[in-house]
């Protein structure tokens, strides 16, 4: 038993995690709001990352300016992309839109392979000291800024959701949208704004992921981590999906832990939340906070 | 902007696919009445609020709010200019707060907007959640739900959340409010209150009210005027007492029978 690793490792799930859930709440947003299942989610982290990136080495911008406006794009993106894309889906069945969502996942990552390369960019140093040690632990400083960003986006979602004027129009609509239209509230301006704000938080996990192992189209890779993550919170629950990301994380590492000391099987890190995946569809179907009558897909 | 008249229909039909909802109804609501829509069921009174409140395109004619033709208007934007409404089948949003739920309805008297909201201390919507909230308590303690603006709205009995319902759609602040059924499945009691508040509403809170409901004797009390729709067409309009007094409306809806408040 080597209960440093063992720490070290747990403490990497729960940033890692944390990452996951801030990934997982913004396709939750989207998917209760506008009931899409969005499987290019990862692609916006990933677009996120490079479009920083290529400010940051392009145009030599420091971070705190490229940063934010590469957030700016990500807005505009996630409105544009809604309002042609999705837009025009509504009232479409179910599959047709989950393959449009597909389409563009492929889409996305030929793009930025065309525009970018297929080698892993590393993003120019941003922190003066790499890594720093608390209480023995090596902490990288960028996973200081991911805990403190996506505590940060947690916080923000919390507030939006439950005191803001939008936040409000969103629960709303996420529930009825014909009562909503008839309070006042326009639906498609709720839609655009769901992707909108789910394309800038998925940039700022890609961004943050970017910075740590280099930008690379194996980035949209934690998108499909986000699946295990919401399952296991419920399709339907910002909290959950949040939650659902930290036992994701801590999970495949203790699984990596489990594997290195004991099992030496290999790759257990990337297998073991799908592992988790089918186990929680079979025995708890609606996640652990989901609502329960909303439908598979 | 025409003073006799804040709403009217013009010849409005409403067709899905071979099925005629309405066929070729006009009406007119005048400022400051009650005004009820009668009729067995399948009559077409539903179907015509949701071709008012924008849930339904007619098929032809035109909805004249306030002077403005809003028959192609999005639901929303009808919302904004002044028409509230309830629902048939209750409509709350269950898992939010009894205030969360009014609040909604203020969403499009708020100004601020997204970057505004989130400089919230900063850009004076501290401010203006206030007065919301002071619009909202008003509300509350005249429908008198204030025990309960806690409590999720899914939790609480019927007749409260009919009244809750009806607080929502008062927070939108409408010149003219929609009621679809705001007594059905109602104890006699709770009845009494709903149409004591639909008074209020109409003479203190200055509001035009087009109701439907089918408790006869609450139709003939409170309203100023009343039109009956028979398989999407008008059978008759006019004061209640005129109404009733109609040969083919006795014929058609209440079914012959002499003593018409007993049909409720």
């Amino acid at each position: 038993m080597e209960t440093g690793l063992l720490f070290q490792l747990v403490l990497n799930g729960l940033i890692v995690g944390a990452l996951y859930g801030v990934v997982a709440m913004s396709f939750v947003l989207i998917y209760k709001a506008s009931q899409v299942v969005n499987f290019a989610q990862g692609e916006f982290m990933l677009i996120g990352a490079w479009a920083c990136w290529w400010l940051l080495t392009y145009w030599q911008l420091p971070f705190w300016i490229g940063f934010p406006v590469a957030l700016a794009f990500m807005t505009v993106f996630g409105v544009v992309l809604q309002v042609m894309v999705l837009r025009p889906l509504i009232g479409e069945p179910v599959i047709s839109v989950i393959m449009a969502t597909v389409g563009l996942s492929i889409f996305f990552q030929a793009l930025m392979k065309w525009m970018f390369g297929v080698f892993a960019q590393p993003f120019p140093a941003i922190f003066p000291v790499e890594r720093i040690r608390i209480m023995g632990l090596e902490v990288q400083s960028v996973y200081l800024l991911s805990i403190a960003l996506s505590l940060m986006i947690m916080l923000g979602f919390w507030w939006f959701f439950n005191f803001s004027k939008h936040g409000l129009a969103m629960r709303a609509t996420a529930f009825d949208q014909q009562v909503a239209q008839s309070l006042g509230i326009s639906v498609p301006q709720v839609f655009a704004m769901s992707w909108a704000i789910s394309a800038v938080v998925s940039a700022v996990a890609g961004v943050v992921v970017g910075v740590v192992s280099g930008v690379s189209s194996g980035l949209s890779f934690y998108g499909i981590k986000v699946f295990p993550a919401v399952i296991l919170g419920g399709l339907d629950s910002v909290v959950g999906a949040m939650l659902g990301g930290i036992i994701v994380g801590v999970l495949e590492n203790l699984a990596q832990y489990v594997d290195s000391q004991w099992l030496n099987w290999g790759n257990m890190t990337n297998i073991a939340p799908f592992y988790a995946l089918i186990i929680i569809l079979l025995i708890k179907p609606y996640g652990l906070f989901g609502t329960k009558n909303i439908e598979r897909v | 902007m025409d003073e006799a008249r804040i709403l009217a229909a013009e010849n409005l039909s409403l067709r899905f696919g071979g099925v005629r909802a309405l066929s070729d109804v006009s009406f007119s609501v005048r400022p400051g009445e009650i005004f009820s829509i009668i009729g067995p069921n399948g009559a077409g009174k539903t179907s015509m609020v949701n071709c008012i409140s924008g849930r339904y395109r007619p098929s032809e004619g035109r909805v004249i709010f306030q002077g403005q033709d809003i028959t192609r208007m999005g639901a929303n934007r009808r919302a904004a200019l002044g028409l509230g409404r309830t629902f048939q089948n209750l409509a709350l949003f269950g898992h939010m707060s009894v205030l969360d739920n009014i609040m909604v309805g203020r969403h499009h008297l708020m100004k601020s907007g997204f970057a505004r909201g989130m400089l919230y201390w900063l850009g004076g919507a501290e401010r203006e959640e206030v007065l919301h909230r002071r619009a909202v308590e008003e509300i509350i303690d005249f429908l008198e739900i204030a025990h309960v603006r806690k409590a999720p709205a899914g939790t609480l009995s019927y007749g409260l959340r009919k009244r809750v319902e009806l607080a929502r759609a008062v927070a939108v602040n409408p010149k003219l409010i929609l009621l679809d059924e705001p007594m059905a499945g109602m104890n006699l009691e709770e009845k009494e209150d709903m149409a004591r508040f639909i008074i209020d509403l109409n003479q203190e809170w200055g509001m035009t009210v087009l109701m439907i409901e089918h408790d006869m004797g609450v139709v003939m009390d409170i309203s100023h005027r009343v039109m009956v729709l028979d398989f999407g067409r008008k059978l008759a309009e006019g004061a209640p007492a005129a109404v009733l007094a109609d040969p083919q409306v006795r014929r058609a809806y209440l079914g012959e029978a002499d003593d018409v408040t007993a049909e409720a």
